[in-house]
């Protein structure tokens, strides 16, 4: 009785949120998958007839489009590996007793609330302009050749740049994990003979390896969708040297406001994250507690 | 007393080299904060001026007269909390459901709208846009709060999720027992256990809208857009003014960054979904 | 002082049956202790005393009247639980007043009451903390206090002492007995621990499987179990229990008998066999002893003998003292246990 009661009310609670985000996903998705299969070009209205697979045939055959593939997965993969080890060494540095812990904690913490095309564009113009940034100061400096950043490297540029935001998030939370972990097992590997690295390797690191999953979902979560720092950076250049595949879609759509393409490569881009989304649930999922 | 002293030294030297990288990683944001106080030659100079120029205020000054800093400042508070308001009326309700009146579907329910987040924005763009554009949305901090809204939905949603499972039943049932009528129960029971929980959602979306720079950069344009867009304008060319550009950013990330250093604790377990704490 | 009684009283989890038709008289002013494994419904049937969960079919009386389907707060009952349960964000003072003030008492008859609780529980210099700064036996009073201020037709505890220190759980145990003598009120106690029953108790309810296996006092319950499962779970140290040959010399399944009505010896008896171990508690010793074919024998004996393990004893079980259970492992009780 009361408990068939309060399972309708559950129901209604929580359906305005299911409903919505169900619309919120299904419907534009289903109109990306109508614009991929036809010729649509917001300039030349002239009605929209039916191109089958053209739409993917020309979005796959996009000389960027490999390299968008590429630079994603690039973006990705170097920033997780800045961020997760940096991250641990510098999670295991502020957990040892030092003078004013609360202030460092304040410090390294900050990059992350800055806003990425702040970040970006301090980044790109004081840091790494090739006359008047401080990089250049330095090479002159050691006597090196200034080298134009973003021009030359783009993709290890934005890395570092996006590193430099995420870095303080994995950061935070592996310190997080590493306060819980209980110092009578540090202690009893000590007893054990375990030296330091031995601790680190076989006490530490496992008990992390959960906050590093779950460090790398999130991220992945976001990285995926990079866009604002290309955006105001580089643009994806030179060339598409530094698109990365959200950045193409997003050219090919408000850029030569051709949508039918841009919906094919939204396509793409979705199964693609589909694919890496369901890895990482099964390797994730585990992780957390429902 | 030597094992003490070397404790000290240990203590000392881990207290140098946490500052120096501390220093190193906050850098930017320093020096952004350094050359909005300079003029626009010493902001370019070669080598770098970094504490020896004439400060100056001018660039404040400039900022806030000749542009729309507080529109757009006024737009990324009304987008942000707006967003996480709205958001939060929705998500409560749900997560309240999930948390209390667990089924065989709720793991299902809520890796589903984990898997809604994951999709990339840019596979929805395109209709997004076309839709604002027909419902006169584009370009509307209206069309940006609801987008923000939703695209935060599932996040808001698990945290408080994490949030609401750690009330314990028992304190439930002995309210039950106690004679406490369901209003009343959410009145001295449950409402102040589950506030923190609440604000920090709160606060935490807020910043997360506050940033959110792939729909508030494609949906709007100069007038309605939030200071991510506001200061995305200054990537052109002629807008390259260091000193400038600095004291905008300075002035888009300081409220955000102070609220973020409120909120230090919160981020850790409400970002990771509970799952670190 | 009130009588409580469950008519065949049953509950169901969709096609899973956690109790099955359950008879029960718990009589006014009486401490019941409902003891048993974990699983085996205990706890359940409390919280379907406490109408924190609802009766599938049958009948719950209070004094009489038919309380199967009030809500939990009208049923006049009050329950300590084993987290506590106490309302974090509130103070002791509070988390005392709750129920007084859910009932809209006046301000003047709350004060006085959690005065009162304070008094008797020892907590008047807690009153204004938060429950996060008790320790855990502050806790429990603070929840026993929650549960005195309303004057509860019953009391019901579900393992209340379950979250404590061994020596903290033995002061809050005397504690609650004198608590029930003090205000005479009829008491339901949740337990597996079957030293809290045998010490608590007026009578004990054995639970397994969500049958009664057995409902008496301590004494009628350690003296003659009606089941082997009371003989076994009753009893510290468990019951010898022996099947087989032996038992089927006294014409049962089962023959058990109590460490002390087993006499050692090192010249004759019945049995011989292997000291494994012997625990000197300086009151008692326990002595365990490897008998080839029949297993290892508890037996327990004065403080002062000297016994050590290897040693080659003889155990000898006292006739009059043995209990025979049937296949069904139920007592049998006719004629005295003699040997075939």
């Amino acid at each position: 009785m009361a408990s068939i009661h309060s399972r309708a009310t559950a129901r209604l609670m929580l359906s305005p949120a299911v409903i919505l985000l169900l619309v919120w996903m299904a419907a534009p998705l289903v109109m990306t998958l109508w614009y991929s299969l036809h010729d649509y070009q917001l300039l030349m209205p002239r009605g929209n007839p039916f191109l089958g697979l053209e739409n993917y045939a020309y979005f796959l055959s996009d000389p960027g489009f490999l390299q968008s593939i590429g630079n994603t997965f690039m973006l990705v993969m170097g920033v997780l590996l800045i961020t997760v080890v940096c991250g641990v060494g510098l999670a295991l540095l502020l957990d040892q007793p030092m003078y004013g812990r609360g202030v460092v904690r304040v410090l390294v913490v900050a990059p992350f609330f800055v806003m990425p095309t702040v970040s970006a564009l301090v980044w790109k113009n004081m840091f790494m302009n090739p006359v008047n940034g401080l990089f250049a100061w330095m090479a002159q400096m050691f006597g090196a050749d200034a080298i134009d950043w973003l021009a030359q490297v783009p993709l290890l540029s934005l890395t570092l740049i996006v590193a430099w935001g995420w870095l303080p998030f994995a950061t935070l939370i592996l310190l997080t994990a590493l306060q819980s972990l209980d110092t009578e097992q540090k202690e009893a590997a000590e007893m054990d003979g375990a030296n330091a690295w031995a601790r680190f390797l076989h006490i530490t690191l496992p008990h992390l390896s959960r906050a590093i999953t779950v460090v790398i979902l999130i991220q992945t979560i976001f990285l995926l969708s990079l866009f604002a720092e290309i955006f105001v950076t580089t643009n994806g250049g030179p060339g598409t040297q530094s698109s990365n595949l959200a950045y193409l879609v997003y050219s090919h759509a408000l850029l030569r406001f051709d949508v039918g393409s841009a919906s094919a490569g939204g396509v793409i881009a979705v199964v693609a994250a589909n694919i890496l989304a369901l890895l990482l649930m099964r390797l994730v999922g585990k992780s957390l507690e429902v | 007393m030597t094992a003490r002293a070397t404790d000290r030294q240990r203590k000392l030297a881990f207290t140098f080299v946490a500052w120096a990288v501390a220093t190193l990683i906050f850098f930017p944001i320093l020096w952004t904060v350094l050359t909005s106080f300079k003029t626009e030659a010493d902001a370019v100079a070669i080598p770098p001026k970094f504490l020896f120029f004439d400060w100056t205020t001018d660039n404040y000054a400039e900022v806030w007269e000749r542009t729309d800093y507080l529109r757009h400042f006024r737009n990324s508070v009304i987008i942000s909390l707006g967003s996480s308001l709205i958001g939060l009326c929705i998500a409560i309700p749900a997560a309240w459901a999930l948390a209390f009146s667990p089924t065989r579907r709720t793991r299902g329910v809520l890796m589903w709208m984990l898997s809604t987040k994951m999709l990339p924005a840019v596979g929805v763009l395109v209709p997004i846009y076309l839709l604002f554009k027909r419902a006169g949305l584009l370009d509307t901090r209206t069309g940006l709060v609801i987008v923000l809204m939703l695209s935060n939905l599932p996040i808001m949603v698990w945290m408080l999720f994490t949030y609401f499972k750690e009330i314990p039943r028992d304190i439930l049932e002995a309210a039950r027992m106690d004679g406490a009528t369901p209003g009343r129960e959410l009145l001295h029971i449950l409402t102040p256990m589950a506030l923190p929980g609440i604000a920090s959602t709160l606060l935490l979306n807020v910043i997360l809208a506050w940033n959110e720079s792939f729909w508030t950069l494609n949906l709007t344009a100069a007038s309605t857009g939030p200071l991510t867009a506001f200061i995305a304008s200054f990537s052109a060319p002629e807008g390259l003014f260091y000193a400038k550009l600095s004291a905008a950013s300075t002035l888009a990330i300081a409220p955000i960054v102070i609220l973020g250093w409120l909120s230090q604790k919160q981020l850790v377990r409400g970002l990771t979904f509970g799952a670190v704490k | 002082m009130t009588s409580i009684a469950l008519k065949n009283v049953s509950k169901r989890y969709g096609a899973h049956e956690v109790i099955p038709g359950l008879d029960l008289e718990i009589e006014a002013g009486e401490l019941v202790v409902f003891v048993g494994p974990s699983g085996c419904g205990k706890s359940t049937l409390l919280r379907l005393i406490a109408g924190l969960e609802d009766v599938s079919s049958g009948q719950l009386l209070i004094d009489g009247r038919d309380a199967t389907r009030l809500p939990p707060a009208q049923r006049g009952l009050s329950m300590v639980f084993q987290s506590y349960a106490l309302y974090p964000h509130m103070s002791v003072r509070d988390n005392i007043a709750f129920p007084l003030k859910m009932a809209r008492r006046s301000k003047s008859v709350i004060e006085r009451k959690v005065n009162d609780a304070a008094r008797v529980l020892n907590l008047q210099e807690y009153l204004d903390r938060k429950p996060r700064e008790l320790s855990g036996g502050q806790r429990q009073r603070v929840a026993i206090g929650r549960a005195i201020v309303r004057e509860p037709v019953a009391f019901l505890f579900d393992e209340p002492l379950s979250n404590l220190d061994a020596a903290l759980r033995v002061n809050m145990r005397m504690e609650i007995a004198g608590l029930h003598q003090q205000l005479g009120a009829t008491m339901i106690y949740v337990t597996h621990d079957q030293v809290e029953a045998m010490t608590l108790a007026d009578r004990i309810v054995v639970l397994n499987a969500g049958r009664v296996e057995q409902v008496g006092t301590p004494l009628e319950l350690y003296r003659s179990p009606a089941t082997l499962f009371v003989a076994g779970f009753i009893g510290s140290p468990r019951m010898n229990l022996l099947g087989g040959f032996e038992a089927r010399q006294y014409g049962a399944a089962t023959i058990g008998i109590r460490p002390e009505h087993v006499a050692l010896s090192s010249s004759e008896g019945r049995w011989r066999g292997k000291v494994s171990l012997a625990e000197h508690l300086g009151s008692d010793t326990f002595v365990y002893v490897d008998v080839d074919g029949l297993g290892t024998i508890t037996v327990r004996t004065t403080g002062d003998v000297d016994v050590r393990p290897g040693d080659s004893l003889w155990v000898t079980p006292e006739e009059t003292c043995l209990h025979r259970f049937d296949e069904h492992g139920r007592a049998i009780r006719q004629g005295p246990p003699q040997r075939h």
